[in-house]
């Protein structure tokens, strides 16, 4: 061979593993995040300060929880329903949590079918995780109407502490509100795989950059993520 | 778990993306329906006290790991990521401190106030 080698030498060294990968990757004065779309690394980072964001919600909860000298109403009655002339507590939020669940499970599946570019498959299942997501969205409408009608106010409530109502509303609405913007992204990518925008590397509405079935897992790191925000929320508002 | 990530290594080498089998998915959404019927039967069965707590957390944590594991494909990432992501977490620990300390703070002080009134 006379000629030069190639001039994308780096992707024929193998990458280091363990710690010694870690601060290969970091110190290696190119980008630090190897083997993962620019965009996903972005999303991951945002991800990283929505938990921020959720945790100074939750332990700004756990701390009027725990100095309020009025007792906490109890959660497993306030979000009983009573069905079939039944009395079962807290029914709605556990179906609302499979709800968020099963559509967790859909949105993998769509990623899955996005890599292998099936385009129907992962169209239907993008779809579905949408409407799953905005039947959890109707039933937390429900719930929020039936609490305001029973006189439940951000600054007070006929059941005990006061700080119930702003724990409640800023936490779920914020989390609500999270699903609702999922929701839209959900069926903007649903329509982008249909259109097969990602099979011809079309850039989106926002950016030049060219469309690809990573959008799509990028999605359901959003996705899922709005899922494990719920599993905390369930476990420390409505469980505690 | 391990043999997904043998299965395919060229693809996933090639920035590919994260391709697995579809029965991984399905396995750890039975769990996660699992583990929630698990979370809600404590509240239905009236579970009080330490034994509450403990069970709600241990759930909670369990569900949340499966979710940024599998679903979320960080188990399968490069550990540059994933300490990127998951180690920065450990400083909402000091917020969770704080944010006791000083409701058992306030709480007191209420309790003084309010037993002054009463004087």
């Amino acid at each position: 061979m006379t000629q030069a080698a190639p001039a994308n030498t780096a992707e024929t060294l193998p990458l280091a593993d363990g710690v010694q990968g870690i601060v290969a990757d970091w110190s290696s004065d190119q980008r630090a995040f190897k083997n993962v779309p620019w965009g996903k690394a972005m999303m991951w980072i945002f991800l990283l300060s929505d938990t921020f964001i959720f945790s100074s919600f939750l332990i700004s909860y756990m701390t009027v929880r725990m100095s309020t000298t009025e007792p906490w109403p109890n959660p497993s009655e306030v979000f009983a329903l009573t069905l079939f002339g039944k009395s079962i507590p807290l029914i709605l939020i556990a179906i609302m949590t499979f709800v968020l669940i099963s559509s967790s499970g859909t949105m993998a599946m769509a990623v899955k079918f996005g890599y292998e570019k099936n385009k129907k498959m992962s169209a239907i299942l993008l779809l579905i995780t949408a409407a799953l997501g905005a039947t959890f969205v109707g039933m937390q409408a429900f719930e929020w109407t039936k609490l305001i009608q029973e006189g439940v106010r951000p600054w007070g409530n006929p059941m005990g502490a006061a700080q119930f109502g702003s724990a409640f509303f800023m936490i779920t609405g914020f989390h609500g509100t999270h699903v609702s913007i999922g929701v839209i992204f959900l069926i903007i990518v649903a329509i982008k795989v249909l259109r097969g925008d990602l099979d011809h590397e079309r850039p989106g509405f926002l950016t030049g950059r060219k469309g690809k079935y990573e959008i799509v897992e990028i999605m359901g790191l959003y996705w899922h993520f709005v899922d494990l925000v719920w599993v905390f929320i369930f476990a420390l508002f409505y469980l505690w | 778990m391990a043999h997904a990530q043998g299965q395919q290594p060229a693809i996933a080498a090639h920035a590919q993306g994260q391709q697995h089998p579809i029965g991984i998915y399905l396995k750890i959404w039975g769990l996660l329906f699992v583990l929630s019927t698990a979370s809600y039967l404590v509240d239905y069965f009236h579970f009080q006290g330490y034994l509450r707590w403990f069970l709600i957390i241990v759930f909670m944590l369990l569900k949340a790991g499966l979710i940024v594991a599998v679903f979320m494909h960080m188990m399968w990432e490069r550990l540059a990521l994933m300490y990127a992501i998951l180690v920065p977490l450990l400083l909402l620990m000091v917020l969770l401190g704080i944010g006791a300390l000083e409701a058992d703070y306030t709480f007191f002080t209420r309790g003084v106030f309010f037993l002054k009134g009463l004087l």
